[in-house]
């Protein structure tokens, strides 16, 4: 299959704030052709915004948006969205449910001003490429969700755009779907040469189908990097969440060898080299390294021992996460055998304990300051 | 006791379900009735006989035809002006919208040979615009057809204007949003993606607009008068003929009663999809 892609790809290139009422988003980022950056973050943290902006649906208060050396937003500038080649596949898809799938796809092409016929010739290029052949005459509504996904793809891509914006491309369909569109998704966009950004709250689509993360939190990003950093080690504890980490952010004391954490408590660590040099650190914690006790227990070799109480308790596919109240509060993996064995239940008294070369610390960065302070209130 | 002997009433009404307590069944049936007695009087009372012959005789297939051809192109031009001022109304944000949309409602409510008299007074020979029409072109419209198809026009517009706001106010934005990032200019968008999505109301506004039309008598007597061939549509020929020639009236008033249903059948699917779209 030949790819179609654009000869001349360009940068994006964006620094700017962008206001919502009293939401404020504040970004500053590149994204080179071909690369795909991830742009994660909680509900109302600015994802769709950045998005809206980079579209053209919503001005910049401040700053400026470039691709390549074009300035679309910015120093006086506004480009409107029909003139900004920038291709959005929306959250809903948006699909024109008037019109068929082949005549979606025609859309952008009808609008460059190519004739009917020239333009469906495109937009059938583009349904073969995604697969959507046997779709052509279809309205919309009679699609499949997974397939309408791919549609708005083929629809975004038919208006040969320069950038490429997708805002939770999986969050409309249902789990089984989205294990196969997701793979199909990564394959499709090696058609695109451009830059593209891809929205999402779901950390596995992030890291299946992004090069680069931006995790954006209350209108700032908060962290920046490669999926495999950013899950290694999480600035903030949402993303600490996202993938599946206990995070606590503290103060090293004088001895390196233990954390004083903000919630209160302290951990016994064993801090990187990097570690050792900052004063505040942030230590993850796998909910699979920490264990359950019903009474306290006495092997004096696991340094770390603090008492808690079952908040909840929730079934994942071969193990039970265990939400404990304590201090600090901490998830705990255990196998539903244990569950069943110790008789864990809401509301139940327990111990818990880590070993600490289990932790891993590592300095608090300066952007993710800010955010764990904030979730520390 | 009271109940059961409801439910017993109840026997009589074929429409209502068996519980209808009597302060509610009765005057529902007195009001059902009162309804329909009048069509029903008028269908007992038509000469069915003589119905061929009345409808091919020229004054009154001249009425028919003039009433067809102006309902019609009041219904055009309300189309190619009211769709432009609905979505005007719907979608500029600017002061002043909400009198404007009040006022140009107004025909709606206003009794139609006030706006008889209002459009004499401006559209009249003597009038602010009828005399710049007349000094520049020499074209007078009052007691003319062209004069049929204002007074017409201005009467049935705003069931469009209401009809085809409503469900521009209604339409998703998303999609013209969709439409702009796909390279669609603001008219590609109107054109391409807003008019079709609000398809079915346009057919519905367009569809009341034309029965208004073809039903308007007061501000068409008072603006356009009453000649034969000219000006006299149907409900003009109706009420004078009921006079001279009663059966011709009910004649006429058959096939208007007809019109009528086939445009409630035609109307009441669209209806209720607009009406839910809104």
């Amino acid at each position: 299959m030949i790819v179609d892609s654009r000869e001349t790809s360009a940068t994006l290139a964006v620094d700017g704030v962008v206001e919502r009422g009293d939401f404020r988003l504040a970004v500053s980022a590149t994204v080179a052709p071909g690369e795909v950056l991830g742009v994660l973050g909680p509900n109302g943290a600015g994802k769709s915004t950045l998005l809206r902006a980079l579209a053209g649906l919503t001005g910049l208060a401040s700053g400026t948006i470039r691709l390549g050396g074009a300035l679309l937003d910015g120093e006086g500038v506004f480009v409107p969205p029909e003139q900004r080649s920038v291709g959005l596949v929306f959250q809903s898809y948006r699909l024109f449910p008037h019109l068929s799938v082949l005549d979606n796809v025609a859309f952008a092409p009808r609008s460059r001003g190519l004739g009917r016929r020239r333009s469906r010739e495109v937009a059938r290029g583009w349904l073969e490429r995604l697969d959507l052949t046997e779709l052509a005459g279809r309205r919309p509504a009679q699609v499949s969700g997974g397939q309408a996904q791919r549609v708005a793809l083929a629809r975004a891509l038919a208006a040969d755009p320069g950038l490429l914006l997708l805002d939770e491309p999986l969050s409309a369909l249902d789990a089984g779907t989205r294990l196969d569109v997701r793979t199909l998704l990564r394959r499709h966009l090696e058609f695109f040469a451009g830059p593209v950004l891809v929205v999402t709250h779901d950390p596995l689509e992030a890291m299946v189908l992004c090069d680069r993360l931006l995790v954006i939190e209350g209108g700032r990003v908060v962290q920046h990097g490669t999926p495999a950093s950013v899950a290694r080690h999480p600035a903030t504890e949402y993303v600490a969440r996202l993938v599946g980490l206990n995070l606590y952010a503290g103060r090293l004391d004088p001895s390196r060898s233990s954390v004083a954490l903000d919630g209160g408590g302290d951990l016994a660590v064993t801090p990187t080299a990097e570690a050792r040099g900052s004063d505040r650190v942030l230590v993850g914690l796998r909910p699979s390294a920490i264990t359950v006790h019903t009474v306290r227990p006495e092997h004096a070799s696991v340094r770390n021992v603090w008492p808690g109480t079952i908040e909840s308790l929730e079934l994942l596919t071969d193990r039970v996460r265990v939400n404990v109240e304590g201090t600090p509060s901490a998830l705990v993996d255990v196998t539903p055998g244990a569950v069943a064995e110790l008789g864990l239940g809401p509301g139940q008294a327990v111990w818990l304990s880590a070993k600490a070369t289990e932790t891993d610390a590592y300095p608090e960065s300066a952007t993710s300051r800010h955010t764990a302070e904030v979730s520390r209130a | 006791m009271t109940r059961s002997s409801a439910r017993r009433g109840g026997d009589h009404d074929v429409t209502g379900p068996a519980s209808v307590p009597w302060p509610l069944g009765i005057p529902a049936l007195v009001g059902a009735a009162f309804l329909l007695v009048p069509l029903a009087g008028l269908l007992l009372r038509a000469p069915w006989g003589s119905l061929g012959g009345l409808l091919t005789d020229a004054n009154v297939a001249e009425a028919l035809r003039l009433s067809l051809v102006c309902a019609t192109t009041a219904t055009v031009i309300s189309l190619v002006l009211g769709v432009p001022l609905a979505w005007v109304l719907a979608r500029v944000r600017a002061p002043g919208m909400t009198l404007l949309r009040a006022l140009v409602t107004l025909p709606l409510v206003l009794p139609p040979v006030v706006g008889g008299v209002a459009l004499l007074l401006a559209f009249g020979r003597q009038g602010v615009l009828g005399r710049l029409l007349e000094s520049w072109t020499g074209i007078t419209l009052p007691f003319t057809t062209a004069g049929v198809v204002v007074a017409e026009t201005f009467v049935a517009m705003p069931f469009l204007v209401v009809t085809v706001e409503g469900a521009f106010r209604a339409a998703d934005r998303g999609y013209e949003e969709a439409a702009a990032t796909l390279g669609a200019s603001r008219l590609g968008v109107f054109r391409r993606v807003t008019l079709p999505m609000v398809a079915p109301s346009l057919g519905a506004g367009a569809v009341l607009c034309w029965a208004r039309a073809l039903g308007e008598f007061g501000a068409t007597i008072t603006f356009a008068g009453s000649f034969p061939g000219r000006t006299q549509t149907m409900p003009l020929t109706v009420y004078l003929a009921l006079e001279s020639d009663p059966e011709a009236a009910i004649a006429l008033s058959l096939v208007l009663l007809v019109v009528s249903v086939v445009i409630l059948a035609v109307l009441r699917d669209r209806w209720l999809r607009a009406g839910s779209a809104a």
